[in-house]
């Protein structure tokens, strides 16, 4: 228990420490504001038009297709502000050399570098997508069941804990492969199919997008869960795949750092 | 330094030429230090494929348009197949020397360092050509009778049409990278370049089957004329009279850039021996 306030209080830390930068550029929060609307712009205007065409597109029409946009822009509100800032650091610190300072730290050297960096200002593309949301549903005529709502939240954890254990994955590449500034490039590149509902894709792709890199445990099953089109198996089945994948990530980082030589050695 | 872009004229010019195949070796061996880079970066282009697989789904149950399956499959891997050849660095580069004043040394060679800096970009494109060969195969595979193969004429255009598109986003980017010299964010500004490109170029979604009067508004835009107008003319979607029209628009967008590019970099030095001094 007295570990847990610890760590609490070293995460507060960690955080003031980013608002505080972020204060500093005041200027930038019009700024993010106006981009934030500019990519959500570029986001949908492919649904736009695919759906000027079409009124349903492998079995989604456009409010639920909406719904998977809205969870996906959220997901990557949550990527941008909370994950990507972090992964550079550790990125930068692995080629600089700087990121054994963090490790001789007396605290888990998964939970500093997880805490790093974070991106206050993001929480406006965030807002971007709880309003894409509250717009499909607008569409939909109706409000998500209570149920489904519980559903949709708990999947929402579990997204949070792939898009957490993907990037562990990839802060462990970079200890082997020591120039690796596309790394993040190649995830957010990934990620951005995830805007699409699964059953978009055949093939290869999809088995892909479930298993191997799990965009849809992470955009699609949420929003069929919101729209109470997920069963309770399925449900349980995200669950399970995503704390499975958990613990391959815990698995992986615990042998990077375990071979990891620093920079200068 | 710029003076020699001018002035000089004809020493200058062939200054550049005699030191212009040892730069292209030096390029050739500095991505071949990087290939895993390379490899990481070219797996960054997935938009093409994820697009394809969305409209071919669409267009399962007929045509949209002038588009049916085959030709969104020739046309987004004409789309990957372009942006890798024409592609370049030169943007973080750039942006990257003139913060961390690596710059300087460059400016103390006897060659404009965006010559130095295009020479290096040219060197990486033998590479992403090898790398690009399987996609042409599968495109051969998917839409050959729409390949300007056995068209001489078409063929050239196709291929002048690529290269221009290289150098309008080496000139944009050398654009874009010098305004580091005088603003923060330069990077940002490409990502936002980045993202109207993903719309404007037909990136994303053929640009006919966007509203007429985009359509219609990209063609007074640079964005077109790198990606959207070499992959038509390449899959045959353009006929060879307006095609070769719209080779004249490049042309002045090439030009247009050139001239931008090289009096902002004329600006930027001076501010840049500020910086030092």
């Amino acid at each position: 228990m007295r570990l847990l306030r610890h760590y609490a209080r070293l995460l507060a830390v960690q955080m003031r420490t980013s608002l505080t930068l972020a204060v500093q550029y005041r200027f930038d929060f019009l700024l993010e504001g106006a981009l934030a609307l500019f990519w959500l712009a570029i986001t949908l205007i492919p649904l736009l038009v695919v759906y000027s065409r079409r009124e349903s597109v492998a079995g989604w029409s456009f409010p639920e297709a909406l719904v998977v946009v809205g969870w996906f822009s959220v997901l990557k509100a949550v990527l941008d502000g909370g994950v990507t800032p972090s992964l550079n650091f550790v990125v930068e610190g692995v080629r600089k050399g700087t990121l054994d300072f963090v490790l001789l730290k007396p605290a888990d050297a998964q939970f500093l570098v997880s805490t790093a960096r974070f991106e206050p200002w993001r929480i406006l593309d965030f807002l971007g997508g709880i309003a894409v949301l509250v717009y499909a549903f607008h569409r939909l005529g109706r409000a998500p069941g209570v149920g489904d709502l519980m559903v949709g939240l708990a999947l929402f954890g579990v997204a949070l804990i792939l898009l957490y254990s993907l990037w562990i994955l990839v802060v462990s590449v970079s200890f082997r492969v020591v120039k690796v500034d596309n790394l993040s490039y190649l995830f957010i590149s990934i990620f951005d199919a995830g805007r699409w509902p699964i059953d978009v894709f055949k093939g290869a792709l999809r088995l892909i997008f479930t298993v191997v890199f799990p965009l849809a445990l992470m955009t699609t099953y949420p929003a069929q869960a919101l729209l109470g089109k997920l069963t309770l198996a399925h449900a349980l089945l995200a669950w399970t795949g995503g704390l499975a994948f958990a613990s391959i990530a815990r698995f992986v980082w615990k042998r990077a750092l375990h071979a990891y030589t620093s920079a200068s050695s | 330094m710029s003076r020699r872009f001018g002035g000089e004229g004809l020493r200058a010019a062939r200054h550049v030429l005699r030191a212009y195949p040892a730069l292209l070796r030096v390029g050739f061996a500095d991505m071949f230090a990087y290939r895993a880079e390379l490899v990481v970066w070219l797996l960054t282009m997935n938009m093409p494929l994820v697009m394809m697989a969305l409209w071919t789904a669409v267009a399962a149950t007929g045509p949209v348009g002038r588009f049916g399956q085959r030709e969104f499959v020739a046309y987004y891997l004409g789309m990957l197949l372009v942006r890798i050849l024409t592609g370049s660095w030169l943007v973080w580069e750039l942006t990257m020397e003139i913060r961390q004043g690596t710059l300087a040394p460059r400016l103390l060679r006897p060659i404009h360092p965006l010559w130095a800096h295009s020479a290096m970009q040219l060197a990486a494109v033998p590479m992403r050509a090898v790398l690009v060969s399987p996609l042409l195969f599968i495109l051969y595979w998917a839409a050959g009778e729409r390949l300007p193969l056995h068209e001489p004429e078409r063929m050239a255009i196709a291929l002048t049409a690529i290269a221009g598109a290289w150098m309008l986003l080496f000139l944009i980017m050398a654009i874009i990278g010098t305004l580091a010299a005088f603003v923060e964010s330069a990077l940002s500004i490409f990502d936002v370049w980045l993202g109207a490109q993903a719309v404007l170029s037909g990136y994303l979604v053929p640009l006919e089957l966007l509203p007429p009067w985009v359509a219609q508004a990209a063609r007074y835009l640079p964005f077109r004329y790198i990606l959207g107008f070499p992959v038509e003319t390449l899959i045959g979607l353009e006929s060879t009279s307006s095609a070769l029209h719209e080779l004249g628009v490049q042309a002045l967008f090439i030009a247009g850039s050139l001239v931008a590019a090289l009096a902002l970099w004329r600006a930027a030095l001076r501010r840049f021996a500020a910086f030092g001094g």
